[in-house]
């Protein structure tokens, strides 16, 4: 664990994965946007509606997936005190409160056409418009505090508290009755793939090339910070050394 | 022990706590998570006449009649149904044997549902139109009378336990 604590090795394999992660994500937005945009073919029932699906989908699974990792990196940075954690933790809750924010979007977007409505207050908005609510309240508790110690660590516990919603969200559909339709693609649950393969392959390029942005926005974010560190620790140095 | 393992320890308590908890709380309030009832659970929570509630299910097949711009058509569970009555203008995807939610009350003694919104409720069923002609022509499709199970699970989310009993 703590041969990853080390910022200088931090920048190594960051820089080592982002051009790779730049690449893959630039090929698969490419290919991705093409067959979602043009290629794919339109619903029985939707028709061309279905196309805010390529957009939506992705950006819901990467909301819960970056609040997980979010979380995940809180705990090790609360446990073991690891600085890169809390930098992976802060510079993720942006990325992922976008992709929560453009999913309560396009959903609307979609909602309006198809439901009839723009929103409901069923279990899946209301708990996905939580998580958004959640990123935004991480966001202002790390910044609320002089000490950026403290700040960093009374958010990380918000981070944990709050990842008790993502369940919630995953399975709201399944738990209660919701006007939000249930997981097309649920390889584990009982309806399996309910989405036809020339739609499945697009949606899943469109979700690696949103992974792929988490990964370079993130890593990019890190060594922002962790030059604005160096930054601020030289001023200081200079400052009490003049 | 260290202190690392003592924060180790104190952070997946809590977080079990907090998990119990949370699951306790949603466990007791469920039923008011619900966004709609099925006509089954109208029949083990009856609502008193007058109440506004949402009402939910599959639009049953050849139930639909257009007089003007009202609609008359029956939600059905598969193992209850309700008479729906509305005034207005149906979303697209209005069709019979697609899922909608619909809001409003139960007008004395008939049973009947006045409702005043109905939304379409999408399953999560995605394929491009051939492939919908395709399954229709094999006898393949889920919307028919086989594949209607699988469509009212995906309506009725958790809880529903339909048990027979007189329909409306």
């Amino acid at each position: 664990m703590h041969r990853y604590a080390n910022p200088t090795r931090f920048l190594r394999i960051a820089n080592a994965i982002l051009p790779w992660s730049t690449g893959i994500m630039i090929l698969a937005f490419g290919v991705g946007l093409a067959y979602a945009l043009v290629f794919s073919p339109p619903d029985y029932q939707q028709s061309e509606t279905v196309r805010i699906m390529y957009v939506h989908v992705p950006s819901a699974w990467m909301g819960l997936f970056v609040y997980t990792a979010m979380a995940i990196a809180s705990a090790v940075a609360l446990i073991w005190r690891h600085p890169v954690a809390d930098l992976a933790a802060q510079c993720s809750a942006p990325v992922g409160a976008a992709f929560t924010f453009i999913c309560l979007v396009t959903g609307s977007l979609w909602g309006k056409p198809m439901w009839g409505t723009w929103w409901v207050w069923d279990a899946r908005l209301t708990s996905m418009l939580i998580l958004l609510f959640l990123y935004l309240g991480y966001m202002a508790l790390a910044g609320a505090f002089d000490d950026r110690q403290r700040g960093a660590k009374a958010a990380a516990v918000l981070a944990l508290v709050g990842w008790v919603n993502i369940p919630i969200i995953k399975f709201s559909v399944d738990w209660w009755n919701t006007l939000h339709q249930p997981a097309s693609v649920n390889p584990m649950g009982e309806s399996g793939i309910a989405i036809d393969t020339a739609m499945l392959i697009p949606l899943l390029t469109m979700a690696l090339a949103f992974k792929a942005y988490y990964v370079t926005t993130l890593l990019l974010g890190m060594r922002r910070e962790i030059a604005a560190a160096k930054v601020r620790t030289l001023r200081m140095a200079a400052v009490h050394g003049a | 022990m260290t202190r690392k393992k003592r924060r180790l320890y104190f952070i997946g308590l809590g977080m079990l706590a907090l998990g119990a908890a949370t699951a306790l709380v949603l466990t007791a309030i469920s039923d008011s998570l619900l966004y709609f009832y099925s006509p089954s659970d109208l029949q083990e929570r009856p609502v008193a006449e007058g109440q506004r509630f949402r009402l939910g299910g599959l639009v049953e097949e050849g139930s639909v009649q257009k007089d003007g711009e009202t609609v008359r058509f029956v939600v059905t569970d598969l193992v209850h149904t309700v008479p729906v009555t509305y005034t207005g203008i149906l979303p697209d995807l209005f069709r019979p044997g697609q899922g909608v939610v619909t809001e409003g009350r139960l007008t004395a003694g008939s049973g009947l549902f006045q409702a005043d919104s109905v939304l379409a409720k999408h399953d999560e069923n995605y394929m491009p139109p051939e492939v919908a002609d395709a399954l229709k022509k094999s006898g393949q499709w889920q919307h028919g009378a086989d594949g209607a199970e699988a469509a009212a699970d995906g309506m009725s989310g958790g809880g529903t336990s339909g048990q027979p009993g007189p329909t409306y």
